[in-house]
């Protein structure tokens, strides 16, 4: 048995709407905006208790990046909130230009990433995201695995001066990790040691990844697990240490293949220690409409799939 | 001297920096730049309370301006060397490689006087609200400026922008329009006609004052001033100044041609010799 316990399901948008909700008590620079999804980012709270330092900009996405940027001038540390698609793809060159190339100290929250947002289907799943914001210099990617690890974050970044991207979602997934964690910006956490094969896995992707433990070891594969909460900046030395023991590496990520952490990984790989890697990604395609599990399923991003990787890529080591 | 009479002169000098510099490249925008010179040299000079001298990216207790059509820099390094922000004699880098003076101005190089990084267009508005909500919410009375070209009104966040403005009663930013009916591909009425720009800000709620002689100092002055007095009244400010492309050098006035391009050296001599040096060169 992988010995994680799931303390009850929960959405790791909560989690950013709980984070957001304290930072308002502790923290009175922190001011939020939202472009008309306050109940779908769990924002409500904040807006109740604040409404002084929350503005509503309605449907104007691009309108709410710039406004965030000014706000930073005098002192402000803003929160932006939309779904993911409209926090990435619609809003890139006011991000470009008006947050990351000026520097502004932004805090871009997006919720409903990826597949699981489910039944509103590849209009608003964004697969592209996390390509998008790493290749912007200067941004932080964060991508948390539950509810208590999405709180954590939204605290931290409060205290991180510069531009983050932090990426969540919409369904109520296990809650594993632990409450009240200190949350360190760029530092892997290590889950399970194992000998055989290195998941490094960022998000959702993360339980799905402690499930694949017990497939495995069923197989006698002894997996190594880590949490890859932020993509950039990368922890390419928990990546090394963690690959200089199996030798054989699988990421996953609710993602498209290519930019995301795979990408991230491989890259550190190439230029470090070349070594096999499977990817559990989404295969260059749009999502669909259907339930998170079902999505998860049959675009090979649950358990079976990334335990099926782990074999894989243990059957190419030399 | 007067302070118009200083300022005069000084607008003078800054539309020799300006086709100089842009000379000494052989790129950049003079156009636009002489257009709004003195727009720049009113708001520098008289309108602003600012500290040029030193210069904090938060500007707590100073007024703010933003530059949302990037391009026109050459005008903007000008008048911010010759207000004090950075010395003259940087104006030399501009556009050159390892210079804080880039094509398009950046907070990224650390130049003083700069508090956002603009260009591509429609971005400006949406800043300059941010920072006004900021002063709000700092509880200060300073106010924010922004300068927008007139085809820059076809990009969406502006008009984005301008609902949010006076939905959310921003009553301390002025915003100034570049009227000059010009953009890259010709004029804005063969380009995309936007019919009565002030009958749309009218009707987006905001209070609209328009100077038709936008390269008249004291008009500029004026206007600026009668702006000025208007915030404060639960309704963003806009004011509509119609100025000449190229203002001040005969050859390159009223028409598109010289939205971006450089003068040969026969030309910049014909330039020169319209403005008179009152300040001395850099």
């Amino acid at each position: 048995m992988h010995g994680f316990s799931n303390s009850g399901n929960k959405d790791t948008r909560s989690g950013f709407g709980a984070g957001l909700s304290e930072l308002g008590k502790t923290n009175p620079n922190v001011v939020a905006l939202c472009a008309d999804l306050t109940g779908s980012l769990k924002m409500n709270a904040f807006a109740k208790d604040h409404p002084e330092r929350f503005f509503q900009v309605g449907i104007a996405e691009a309108n709410m990046m710039g406004i965030a940027a000014g706000l930073t001038i005098g002192g402000k540390i803003p929160f932006t909130g939309t779904f993911a698609n409209f926090s990435t793809g619609r809003v890139y060159d006011q991000i470009r230009q008006s947050i990351a190339y000026s520097g502004k100290n932004v805090k871009i929250c997006a919720s409903h990433a990826g597949l699981t947002l489910g039944e509103d289907g590849a209009t608003h799943q964004i697969l592209e995201d996390l390509g998008l914001m790493r290749m912007l210099p200067g941004m932080t990617v964060i991508n948390p695995c539950d509810f208590n690890q999405t709180k954590a974050a939204t605290l931290a970044i409060a205290n991180h001066e510069g531009p983050v991207y932090l990426r969540f979602g919409r369904p109520k997934v296990a809650n594993f990790t632990p409450e009240d964690q200190n949350f360190e910006i760029g530092k892997a956490l290590h889950l399970k040691s194992g000998s055989d094969v290195s998941i490094f896995a960022t998000g959702h992707m993360v339980w799905e990844a402690i499930q694949a433990i017990d497939i495995l070891a069923e197989q006698g594969i002894d997996a190594e697990v880590i949490n890859i909460h932020t993509i950039k900046p990368l922890d390419e030395a928990a990546i090394l240490q963690s690959v200089a023991k199996t030798g054989a590496v699988v990421t996953a990520e609710e993602h498209n293949r290519f930019g995301g952490l795979g990408d991230a990984v491989a890259q550190c790989l190439a230029t470090h220690h070349p070594a096999p890697q499977e990817y559990v990604a989404v295969n260059d395609s749009f999502g669909e409409s259907g339930k998170p599990a079902e999505l998860l399923e049959k675009y090979g991003l649950d358990a079976k799939h990334i335990a099926l990787a782990a074999k894989r890529v243990v059957q190419k080591k030399q | 001297m007067t302070k118009t009479e200083e300022l005069t002169a000084l607008s003078s000098q800054v539309r020799r920096d300006i086709v100089r510099m842009v000379h000494a490249v052989q790129s950049g925008h003079p156009g636009g730049s002489l257009g709004c010179t003195e727009y720049f040299v009113a708001l520098f000079g008289e309108i602003m309370n600012h500290n040029p001298h030193n210069f904090t990216m938060d500007g707590k207790g100073e007024d703010l301006f933003f530059l949302s059509n990037g391009h026109i820099s050459p005008v903007y390094y000008s008048v911010l060397s010759r207000s004090g922000c950075f010395p003259l004699e940087e104006l030399k880098t501009f556009r050159k490689i390892n210079s804080r003076l880039q094509g398009h101005p950046t907070t990224h190089e650390g130049l003083p006087g700069i508090r956002i990084a603009s260009g591509s267009l429609g971005q400006g508005m949406s800043v300059a609200l941010g920072a006004a909500l900021t002063k709000k919410l700092n509880k200060e009375d300073s106010l924010v400026f922004s300068l927008h070209g007139d085809g820059e009104l076809q990009e969406g966040q502006i008009w984005e922008a301008a609902m949010f403005a006076s939905a959310k009663k921003v009553d301390n930013l002025i915003s100034t329009i570049d009227l000059n009916g010009q953009q890259i591909d010709g004029a804005t009425d063969n380009v995309l006609p936007m019919g009565s720009i002030r009958d749309k800000f009218e009707a987006f709620g905001w209070l609209v004052i328009e100077e038709t002689d936008g390269n008249n100092l004291p008009a500029v002055i004026n206007v600026l001033e009668k702006a000025k007095a208007s915030t404060g009244q639960g309704k963003p400010v806009m004011v509509l100044l119609h100025t000449e492309m190229g203002a001040g050098v005969d050859f390159m006035e009223g028409t598109h041609e010289w939205h971006g391009i450089a003068p040969s050296d026969e030309q910049l001599e014909m330039a020169l010799a319209q403005l008179e040096e009152t300040l001395g060169d850099y």
